[in-house]
């Protein structure tokens, strides 16, 4: 008996952790898929349940497809950079570049991950902007006056110019994860491939590439997730306009909780982003239990 | 003629091993007469363009509104330092404020709560301590975004909707699975002999965990500490919903709040921007070997 509530004892330890996580993470994730099957808003007294007409609401919702198809813009954009580009250039940083410089452009490249998204949101709002933006200044001085535009009013730009700040501010973080995971990789390696007479771009194929695979998917679905994760930039730089063109899904789940106060509606949002970030969440969990590479 | 004499085996055993090898010196060639320059150009551009926008920040925040206007490219005429004490009194010095509060709280709490509970499960047999690791596991699976609905409520119930509190647990309770894996995966690897030496001399797991495993995991503790540092600085959804006050927010949504009021007072602006930059790149650059430890470990797991 002493021995059990001696062992129990040891809970102490953990109590903290636990209460905090069931309290302010499972609670609230469970409860958010209850309330999406009610209707009600922050005020009213009672939720009537409906069943699944939230989820049919969404089905029927042109601006949640369009959300849905830019988190998508964003994911396949943020891969080609963030992953394909980052690794190409953490290759040339640690082949290349002599390791005093190379440590000063890293330090430089990963910068921006360091400031907040708002920061560079705004930043980029006013890079954008056709009166005191650099970008139309910078078209307009080598002949492309054609070419400008009010980046963030127009519909079709608007998502684009949300999609490259982002790239800006992170292929650097994502580079930098993929120096560290090269330097990882044994030098004999790389001896190997150059006794055998391979040049820098079959040694990057033949052993950067698959010697750094774990990392790579680490990063693929890091990237995947965040990119249904969306929210500040769109939030500061557009608010998801002009005309709802640039909305994704955490915007529009705002928008409707805290602007159209259709609670019911928002929870379902939130449930389907829950959905897609937990799937691809588990998607990491079997893969980082699969063995690692062994040298 | 020369076709009919079948060439000796040699030469194809020679082919067949040689050309892969010939072709990559071939295309490695082409990579370094060609492409070094061009690489070099790229990453030169590619640095500049990093940095460009940053520096424009910078040089606007010291202008008037209209060399912002005409001169968007050049430096400042004069350093207008006012700017800033504009920003400051619009509200930044008040942001700062709050957001020096919540972030250094929920270090604080966030990396004591996780070493305590990473230190439990490392050392401890604890009775379901498997079910309370796959706990902080699926935490690291869970967004914010997807809470926020629920929480609104609750921390309405609570009592502590609209104030620092909210912040700082949620900021805690949403970090913790990922700091105390990276903080566990860290005590693994310290050598059980000095707890067991120390409980020899009579002393309690308390004091062990206080007096000895702490100072012990100094290193990951400042990587945990600047990784939330960092999250805590600059985190949007929670400190949007959860803050009403205008008072009390932080600077992510503070400043967009600024932006909506100031519109076009442009120098003022940057000057803002710059002063909520500036803290977390000056701690990236003097903690930059922590917060790259603490990245690949914590992403690397």
């Amino acid at each position: 008996m002493n021995r059990t509530l001696n062992r129990w004892r040891t809970w102490v330890w953990v109590l903290p952790a636990v209460i905090l996580l069931v309290v302010f993470v499972y609670y609230p994730i469970v409860e958010n898929i209850r309330l999406s099957f009610f209707s009600w808003s922050a005020f009213s007294a009672r939720p009537t349940f409906v069943g699944l007409d939230n989820y049919r609401t969404a089905a029927a919702d042109p601006v949640f497809w369009r959300s849905l198809l830019n988190n998508t813009l964003f994911a396949v954009t943020s891969l080609v950079f963030q992953v394909g580009f980052s690794l190409v250039l953490a290759a040339v940083l640690e082949e290349f570049v002599h390791q005093r410089l190379r440590g000063l452009l890293r330090t430089i490249y990963f910068i921006p991950a360091a400031i907040s998204i708002t920061v560079s949101g705004i930043l980029f709002s006013f890079i954008y902007n056709p009166q005191i933006g650099l970008l139309n200044s910078a078209l307009s001085a080598v002949g492309l006056d054609s070419w400008t535009h009010a980046w963030l009013g127009e519909q079709g730009t608007a998502m684009w110019s949300i999609i490259g700040m982002s790239q800006w501010q992170s292929f650097g973080y994502t580079a930098v994860l993929f120096v560290v995971a090269i330097q990882r990789v044994p030098r004999e390696f790389y001896e190997a491939a150059k006794v055998d007479g391979a040049g820098p771009v079959r040694s990057f194929f033949t052993v950067t590439v698959p010697l750094v695979r774990e990392m790579t998917t680490l990063i693929i679905i890091l990237t995947i997730s965040g990119a249904f994760l969306v929210f500040n930039e769109v939030m500061v730089m557009t608010a998801g306009g002009p005309s709802n063109t640039s909305q994704v899904l955490g915007t529009w789940l705002y928008r409707n909780a805290f602007m159209n106060d259709d609670m019911g509606y928002a929870a379902a949002i939130a449930t389907v982003i829950f959905v897609i970030t937990f799937a691809i969440a588990a998607v990491q969990l079997a893969v980082s239990r699969r063995r690692r590479i062994q040298w | 003629m020369v076709m009919t004499s079948a060439p000796t085996p040699a030469p194809v055993q020679r082919a067949t091993l040689v050309r892969p090898v010939s072709r990559a010196h071939r295309i490695g060639g082409i990579f370094r007469v060609a492409a070094r320059p061009l690489m070099w150009l790229g990453l030169v551009v590619l640095a500049i363009a990093v940095i460009y926008p940053l520096l424009w920040m910078v040089f606007s925040s010291f202008k008037d509104n209209s060399e912002v206007f005409n001169n968007p490219w050049g430096m400042p005429g004069e350093l207008r330092w006012h700017n800033f004490a504009q920003a400051g009194q619009a509200g930044v010095v008040r942001y700062f404020t709050n957001s020096v509060i919540v972030t250094s709280a929920s270090i604080l709490t966030t990396t004591l709560i996780s070493a305590w509970a990473a230190y439990g499960l490392v050392r401890l047999r604890i009775p379901f301590g498997g079910p309370v690791l796959l706990l902080l596991l699926g935490g690291l699976m869970v967004a914010p975004t997807v809470a926020l609905i629920p929480l609104f409520g609750l921390l309405q119930r609570l009592g502590i909707f609209d104030t620092y509190w909210a912040l700082i647990i949620l900021y805690t309770a949403f970090r913790i699975p990922f700091t105390t894996f990276l903080i566990r995966a860290y005590m693994l690897d310290l050598s059980p002999d000095v707890d067991e030496a120390a409980r020899l001399d009579g002393a309690s797991r308390t004091q062990i965990f206080w007096r000895i495993i702490l100072p012990m995991c100094r290193p990951i503790l400042v990587s945990a500490a600047l990784l939330q540092a960092l999250f805590a600085w600059n985190e949007f959804v929670f400190a949007l919903v959860f803050i009403s006050n205008g008072d009390m927010k932080t600077l992510p949504v503070g400043l967009m709040d600024m932006q909506s009021r100031l519109l076009t007072d442009w120098p003022v602006q940057f000057a803002g921007l710059t002063m909520a930059a500036l803290p977390m790149i000056v701690l990236f650059l003097i903690g930059q070997r922590q917060f790259l430890r603490g990245l690949s470990d914590g992403i690397g797991k």
